[in-house]
C-alpha cells in the first residue's frame, strides 16, 4: 500500500517539476511559435541566481537570517531570468518570427554560449545550494511513509505559479491582449494591440518562469552549467503532448508524462521506462495529433 | 532524362567536380597517415550531411535525430568488428556484465554481409516507422523535430542502460581486423579511405539524381507549400517517409565507415549535441545545395579538429555564435552567400524560390 502512495507522490513530484519547466515553454511556444532551446539555460540562470543570493546572505547578513534567503531567491531568480529573456527577445528572437525551425537552431546556439559563459564564471563542477532548514525533514503519513517537505514545497510553488499565470492570462488586460495576439495576430494588431510589446512581455514572462524553475531545482540537488539540458527535451514533450494554447493542456501533459514515467520506471527500469513513455506519446499522437487540448481553429497551418 | 546543353558554366562546374574527385583520390600521396585518417572521418561526416540536406534542405523537415541513424549504422559495423576481433569468444564487456553467451540479436552480426546490410537497413526501417506514425498524421515542423530529439534521448539512455548488450557508456571498441585485413595497417587504412571517397561520390551522384528527378521536384514542392501539394493530389506523407528513410540509410552507411576509420563508437558520439552539430554543418555549408552541405561538413570538422583541442572553451563559444549568425544572417549558408554575390553581379530577376506568404 505505502509503496503505491510513495510512487504516486514521486510521480506527482516529477510532474510538478516538469510542469514548472514546461510552463514557460508553453507560453513562448504557444503564443509566438518560437522554439526556445535556450530555455534550459534560462533555468540554469535562475539556479545560479539562487546560488548567488545564498552567498550574499551568507556573507553579509547575520546567520539567523540565512534560512530566509530562499524566500527572496524566488523573485530574484524570476527577475534575472526575466531580464535575460527580454534582452534575448529584443536582440534575436524578434528577427526569427515565422521561422520556428530557425529559431530552434539559433536559440540552441545561444544556449551553448550561455552554458560556456556560466562555465567560465562559476567553473565546470557543480555547486551545491544549501536548502533552508525549514525545508528539511518531511511529512509523516500513515505507516511511516515520509513525504519530503522540499518536494511538497515544489508542488505548492507550482500551484502558486499556475494560479498566478491563470490570473494573468485570463483575468488581466495584458493577458487578454496576449490571448488576442495568439488567436489572431493580424486582427489584434488592427485593433490597436502592440503585438511587438506583447511578444516581448510574453517571452520575458516565460523566461522568468524558467528562472523560478531553476530556483526550485536547487532544492533537488547540486547545480551546474548544463542543468537545463536534462529537462529541456522532456519539457518539450510535455508541450507536444499537452497541445499549445491552453494552460490546462500543459498541466495534463506534465502530469501524464510524470506519472507514466514513474510507473514504467517502477515496473521495468529507468532506461526502458523512458522508451515506453516515448512509445506511449507517439501512440497517443496517432489519436490526437495536435495534443491533448488543442485550440480550435479553422486556419490551415 | 533529356540532355542538357553544355554551356561554358556547366563545363566549368563539371571540371570542378572532376578536379575535386581527383584531388580526393590522390590525397594519400600527399598527406600523412594521421591526416588521411582524419580526412576519411570528415568524408564520412560529409555523407551524413548529404543525407541530412535531402530532408532538411530539399524537403523542409528538420531532423535532430540523425545522430541515432548514424549511430545505428556505426553500432552494426562495430558489432561485426567486435565479434571478428573476439574470434568466437564473447566480447569482453559482456563478460564483465556477467553474460554467459552471445545474445540472440548479436549472432547474425558475425557475418560482414549481414552487418553491412543491417547498417543501412536498420536506420532506414526505424526512420520509416517513425515517419509512418508522424507524417501520416500531419505531425510536422517543430513537432516532428522535437520527437526526433526525444528519440535521440531515449536511444542514448537505452544504449547506456543496457550495458551488457551494448557496452554502456564506453561503447564498443577494441577491433583488430575487417574481412581478414588488419585495421591498423596503413594499407588497409588507405583502402578504406578510397572506399569512403568512392562512397561519397556515389552518394553524391545518387542525391543529385533524386534531387533532379520528378520525385525531387515534389519534395521541393512539399517544402514550399505542403498543403498545396496535398490539394493537387499528391500524398506528401509517402514522399516524406521515403526521403526520411533514404536519408537515415545514408547516415547509417556513413556511421559504418566512421567506425572503420575511428575504431570506436560510444553513446556520446550520437547524442543530442553531435546530432545538432550535423545540422550545423548543413546550415553553414548551405542547405538546399548538395555541394554546400558536403563542404560544410568537411570544413567544420577540419576547423574543429584544428581549434577545439587548443581552445576548447573558445570553440564552444564560437560554435554557439556561429549558429546564431548563420541562422540570422545567412540562412542559405556559405553556398547561398556565394550564390547571392553571383546573383547580384549578373542580373536582377524575381526570386522564385520559396513562397513567402502562401495563400493556403
Amino acid at each position: 500500500m505505502d509503496v503505491y502512495v510513495l510512487q504516486l507522490f514521486n510521480g506527482l513530484s516529477i510532474s510538478s517539476i516538469l510542469l514548472l519547466v514546461a510552463l514557460g515553454l508553453a507560453i513562448t511556444f504557444g503564443l509566438m511559435k518560437v522554439i526556445n532551446m535556450a530555455h534550459g539555460e534560462l533555468i540554469m540562470i535562475g539556479a545560479y541566481s539562487t546560488y548567488l543570493t545564498q552567498n550574499l546572505f551568507k556573507d553579509y547578513l547575520p546567520e539567523s537570517m540565512f534560512d530566509w534567503y530562499f524566500v527572496l531567491a524566488i523573485p530574484v531568480s524570476f527577475g534575472i531570468a526575466f531580464v535575460f529573456g527580454l534582452i534575448l527577445e529584443m536582440s534575436l528572437i524578434r528577427f526569427l518570427y515565422g521561422r520556428p525551425l530557425d529559431s530552434l537552431l539559433a536559440t540552441w546556439g545561444v544556449g551553448l554560449v550561455l552554458q560556456q559563459v556560466a562555465r567560465s564564471i562559476f567553473g565546470a563542477p557543480n555547486v551545491a545550494v544549501k536548502s533552508p532548514t525549514w525545508l528539511d525533514g518531511g511529512l509523516r503519513i500513515v505507516d511511516g511513509t515520509l513525504l519530503p517537505y522540499k518536494r511538497l514545497f515544489i508542488i505548492a510553488l507550482v500551484i502558486v505559479c499556475l494560479a498566478a499565470m491563470y490570473v494573468y492570462i485570463y483575468r488581466s488586460h495584458e493577458g487578454r491582449r496576449m490571448r488576442a495576439v495568439m488567436q489572431n495576430r493580424d486582427m489584434a494588431a488592427c485593433l490597436g494591440v502592440s503585438t511587438r510589446r506583447v511578444d516581448s512581455m510574453t517571452f520575458a514572462i516565460g523566461s522568468g518562469i524558467a528562472g523560478i524553475a531553476g530556483c526550485a531545482l536547487t532544492l533537488m540537488g547540486p547545480i551546474g552549467p548544463s542543468l537545463g539540458t536534462y529537462y529541456i527535451v522532456d519539457a518539450f514533450m510535455v508541450v507536444v503532448l499537452g497541445g499549445v494554447g491552453k494552460l490546462v493542456g500543459t498541466v495534463l501533459g506534465a502530469v501524464g508524462i510524470g506519472m507514466f514515467n514513474t510507473l514504467f520506471e517502477y515496473w521495468t527500469n529507468a532506461s526502458l521506462g523512458k522508451v515506453l513513455v516515448f512509445v506511449c506519446i507517439v501512440a497517443f499522437l496517432q489519436w490526437r495529433p495536435m495534443g491533448l487540448v488543442a485550440m480550435r481553429t479553422r486556419s490551415l497551418d | 532524362m533529356q540532355l542538357k546543353k553544355m554551356t561554358p558554366r556547366r563545363l566549368w562546374i563539371l571540371a570542378g567536380y572532376a578536379a575535386a574527385a581527383a584531388a580526393l583520390f590522390s590525397a594519400p600521396m600527399f598527406v600523412s597517415d594521421f591526416r588521411l585518417n582524419l580526412l576519411a572521418k570528415f568524408l564520412a561526416f560529409a555523407i551524413v550531411a548529404l543525407g541530412l540536406d535531402l530532408i532538411w534542405g530539399y524537403t523542409g523537415i528538420l531532423s535532430l535525430g540523425h545522430g541515432i541513424f548514424f549511430g545505428l549504422g556505426a553500432y552494426a559495423m562495430a558489432m561485426y568488428l567486435k565479434l571478428e576481433a573476439g574470434g568466437g569468444k564473447l566480447p569482453d564487456f559482456m563478460g564483465w556484465s556477467g553474460l554467459k553467451e552471445l545474445p540472440l540479436f548479436w549472432q547474425p552480426f558475425g557475418s560482414f554481409g549481414f552487418a553491412a546490410a543491417a547498417g543501412i537497413a536498420l536506420p532506414a526501417i526505424l526512420a520509416l516507422v517513425l515517419g509512418y506514425f508522424t507524417f501520416r498524421n500531419r505531425i510536422r515542423g517543430v513537432y516532428f523535430t522535437i520527437l526526433t530529439q526525444a528519440l535521440v534521448i531515449i536511444t542514448t539512455t537505452l544504449l547506456i542502460g543496457q550495458q551488457a548488450f551494448t557496452g554502456g557508456t564506453n561503447g564498443v571498441t577494441g577491433y583488430s581486423e575487417v574481412l581478414g585485413f588488419p585495421l591498423g595497417s596503413p594499407d588497409t587504412k588507405r583502402a578504406l579511405y578510397w572506399i569512403t571517397v568512392a562512397a561519397l561520390i556515389v552518394i553524391f551522384l545518387f542525391c543529385r539524381f533524386i534531387v533532379g528527378s520528378r520525385f525531387g521536384k515534389v519534395l521541393r514542392a512539399i517544402r514550399d507549400g505542403e498543403n498545396r501539394v496535398r490539394f493537387i493530389g499528391y500524398n506528401p506523407a509517402i514522399y516524406q517517409m521515403v526521403i526520411f528513410a533514404i536519408s537515415a540509410g545514408i547516415a547509417g552507411m556513413a556511421g559504418m565507415l566512421f567506425v572503420l576509420h575511428v575504431g570506436i563508437i560510444s553513446p556520446s558520439m550520437l547524442g543530442i549535441v553531435p546530432s545538432i552539430e550535423m545540422v550545423l554543418w548543413v546550415a553553414i555549408g548551405g542547405r538546399g545545395t548538395l555541394v554546400g552541405a558536403a563542404l560544410g561538413a568537411i570544413l567544420m570538422n577540419w576547423a574543429k579538429s584544428e581549434f577545439s583541442t587548443a581552445y576548447p572553451e573558445g570553440w564552444t563559444l564560437f560554435m554557439g555564435l556561429l549558429f546564431v549568425i548563420v541562422v540570422v544572417f545567412m540562412p542559405k549558408g556559405v553556398a547561398g552567400l556565394i550564390g547571392q554575390i553571383n546573383f547580384r553581379k549578373k542580373r536582377r530577376e524575381p526570386n522564385h524560390e520559396g513562397v513567402r506568404n502562401p495563400a493556403v
